[in-house]
């Protein structure tokens, strides 16, 4: 139940990668027979890309995945004396780029999310992005579905204010890819990052939507693949599992898939609720189908992971760190909780492929993995928000 | 699963506790073996005061919590083939022995962080979160052998076959609870041993060399961490400079501040004098240091406080025990007597020199630990 840290490939997904790595080896840049071959296998990847953003395929840029892209968004277009605009609660590839570009003259606001009351939904309001907004602001980097809440943001709402501004306008779609509607037209950003691997297909290839005209600097730079954009032989077989995964996330988008979905989660949420002294951190909020993350009161959430991992049942809570241990997480402390409720907080995110079965077994492990810890060590009550 | 069927091992990137791994993981899959689980108790962030006050840059390997050691215990748990997973506890770390230690330091006494780590962390922390992920034991690599007494109905701890990788000394405050469910596996063997084990097993870590300084200390030099932490707290390091004075009372010059000094201490006193001069007492109210010949740092008498007993349940008559006073001692000789409040005089036969405040004294039976306590 880690789906949001990453999924399986599908079979198509293998199938259509699998005479990539040996039969089909050309290098798409060769001017040869096989180098053809490739090619026509990273155009039609491409053009799948394309209809999924809803954007020409000369928009379409592949790369190594979310991180890739959320770095060449803020390394590529902001420069000293920049003002850029995010949110506390991003993933930490747009986080860290931040404080990198801040180290070299550019100012950052990060924007915290709503609260009403203590404890926020997790959403951004649009209009406190408004209000962040100065002169010399270049670029508005938000991020589609929150990884740990699944919390959606009003990204419509922030594109046409960015729009109305002037400003470039940057989405992680990395979480939100493939879970809801999509279009980067309808989005209004001009920049737009993603992953194959949360969408059921390779580890390490990614896309960036970049919208004609966006004065975007490459990160790598060599030959001229990818339209200058990013330089770097293609990796074929990559490309075309992605292509394959993404075609196979807007079927599901149509076939009932998300609904299904969110039925399973909603029935595993309701059985961890009733366990007593638990709450959903993001209540209220859109959020993708997939995606819980509840707090456990009187509960230490890296024990709780661990137990449930040696049970069959694999969560995640916090951020690993250097170590590989956890810290409390930055996104929920950024909501108000304070760090022993952000500790105690654990997020499930189910598989496309998740089954009842599936659900029943964590509604089997779960509450009695939680009544053991808790007979255990009885915290002080009210540690968690 | 039922309980005893899971055993969690400590493991700190070293020889020893991959070498316990790698003995208990051996037999695995078996009806009745237990299921082992490899825990790394991440302690201190190794970065965190790097390059300040003369802490050095990049720690060298064999420091618990470096980033190299864990490595190390993941590639141990993973050829050995168990799950492996890493606790973060640095917050009770730095409250439960980081600042304990500088306090102490700080009141010019020369504390052990290992032993406090041992009470509060490694054994107190670490045998509730093993339950808590549904083990019932620990296992560690320390050099020590614990067994039940069905006459005496206590848990006994005994110094190892290995005398001089004794860690009794550091093990005295464990109580009858947590000697119940540890396993200290190493106890009957040597550390060649223990190396050969780890070669029998392919780990490649065999010849990785000891660790002897105090982990969250990089380089050793106590001043500078506590000059470093002191300022990343916001927190001035504290006036403690005073008086040099000789043993009759006689002023005989000043220093900068009584952390530079521990009992026994015979360089950096900043006075000439033509026989050797040693530290004999720190006063931290006063921040007057006693300077004195050699000989007047022998002691026939010490006090010690906060008394855990393993051997026995109190000590309610005076007791012919051999006191340990610090890691590299060899115990000697002393009558122990209870005294008032739950504190014990220990005398020994022979006077003893630099009985250093903040330091353990353990009380030995034979190879038996009959409990210890704080030096004051």
């Amino acid at each position: 139940m880690d789906a949001n840290a990453t999924t399986p490939l599908l079979p198509e997904v293998m199938e259509a990668m699998r005479p990539y790595w040996m039969e089909q080896f050309g290098n798409a840049s060769s001017i040869h027979q096989q180098g053809q071959t490739a090619r026509t296998a990273v155009d039609r990847a491409r053009e799948t890309l394309a209809e999924f953003f809803n954007c020409r395929e000369a928009e379409v840029v592949f790369n190594s995945g979310g991180t890739e892209g959320d770095n060449t968004a803020i390394f590529g277009l902001l420069r000293p004396g920049d003002h850029f605009i995010t949110t506390s609660v991003e993933h930490s590839a747009v986080l860290r780029a931040a404080e990198r570009v801040a180290e070299r003259g550019v100012e950052v606001t990060f924007v915290a999310p709503r609260r009403n009351g203590l404890v926020s939904d997790g959403l951004i309001d649009p209009e406190e992005i408004r209000r962040a907004m100065r002169p010399q602001t270049r670029l508005i980097s938000v991020m589609l579905a929150n990884n740990e809440t699944g919390v959606l943001q009003p990204v419509e709402e922030i594109g046409r204010i960015a729009a109305a501004a002037g400003i470039f306008f940057h989405i992680d779609a990395v979480q939100g890819a493939g879970k809801v509607p999509f279009d980067v037209r309808r989005f209004g950003c001009h920049l737009l990052s993603m992953s194959a691997h949360k969408i059921h297909g390779p580890k390490g290839v990614g896309a960036m939507y970049v919208r004609r005209g966006t004065p975007l600097e490459p990160l790598l730079v060599g030959g001229s693949h990818e339209r200058r954009q990013r330089a770097g032989t293609e990796n074929v077989a990559g490309i075309v599992g992605l292509g394959k995964a993404v075609e196979l996330a807007m079927t599901s988008l149509e076939d009932g898939t998300v609904e299904r979905i969110a039925a399973l989660r909603n029935r595993l949420e309701a059985g961890i609720l009733a366990v007593p002294g638990t709450g959903v951190n993001g209540a209220g909020a859109p959020r993708t189908a997939n995606t819980t993350n509840i707090r456990f009161e009187q509960v230490e959430g890296e024990a709780l992971v661990i137990a449930l991992d040696l049970k069959g049942v694999a969560v995640s809570g916090g951020s690993a760190c250097h170590s590989g241990s956890t810290e409390p997480s930055h996104v929920l402390m950024a909501m108000g909780l304070d760090k022993s409720a952000a500790r105690a907080s654990l997020r499930f995110s189910l598989l496309r492929t998740a089954t009842d079965a599936d659900v029943d077994h964590g509604l089997r492990v779960v509450p009695a993995a939680v009544e053991h810890l808790r007979a255990l060590s009885p915290v002080v009550a009210g540690t968690a928000g | 699963m039922t309980e005893n069927t899971t055993i969690a091992v400590a493991m700190s990137g070293g020889v020893d506790s991959s070498t316990v791994a790698a003995m208990l993981a051996r037999g695995q899959g078996g009806d009745s073996h237990p299921t082992i689980v490899g825990l790394t108790l991440q302690l201190w962030d190794q970065t965190r005061l790097a390059g300040k006050h003369g802490i050095p840059d990049a720690p060298k390997a064999g420091r618990c919590c470096s980033i190299d050691d864990v490595y190390d215990a993941r590639r141990v748990a993973e050829q050995v083939g168990i799950p492996y997973y890493v606790v973060n506890q640095e917050e009770r770390f730095e409250h439960d022995v980081v600042r304990p230690f500088v306090n102490e330091y700080l009141a010019g006494r020369t504390p052990i962080p290992c032993s406090l780590c041992n009470d509060h962390i490694k054994f107190d922390q670490l045998l509730k979160t093993a339950r808590s992920i549904g083990a019932e034991r620990i296992a560690t690599g320390h050099y020590a052998v614990n067994e039940y007494d069905p006459q005496r109905q206590r848990w006994i701890l005994k110094r190892p076959a290995d005398l001089a990788k004794d860690q009794t000394y550091f093990l005295f405050g464990l109580t009858q609870e947590q000697l119940a469910h540890t396993l200290f596996p190493l106890g009957r063997l040597t550390k060649p041993e223990v190396r050969a084990i780890a070669r029998e097993h392919g780990l490649r870590l065999a010849e990785k060399p000891d660790s002897q300084e105090i982990c969250f200390i990089p380089g050793g030099d106590y001043k500078q961490f506590i000059t470093a932490y002191l300022e990343e707290q916001g927190e001035p390091m504290p006036d403690t400079a005073g008086e040099l004075v000789a043993a009759n009372g006689d002023v005989i010059g000043r220093h900068d501040g009584i952390t530079k000094f521990t009992v026994g201490q015979r360089k950096g006193l900043g006075v000439a004098s033509p026989t050797p001069l040693y530290v004999l007492n720190i006063d931290p109210a006063s921040h007057r240091v006693t300077v004195g010949a050699d000989e007047q740092l022998a002691t026939r008498t010490l006090r010690a406080r906060r008394l855990n007993w393993i051997s026995i349940a109190e000590l309610t008559a005076p007791m012919r025990v051999r006191a340990k006073i610090r890691h590299r001692h060899e115990p000697a000789w002393a009558t122990l007597e209870p005294a008032a409040d739950g504190e014990v005089i220990a005398t020994f036969d022979e006077p003893q020199r630099a009985v250093t405040p903040g330091q353990s004294a353990v009380f030995y039976d034979g190879h038996e630990v009959v409990g210890g306590g704080w030096i004051y």
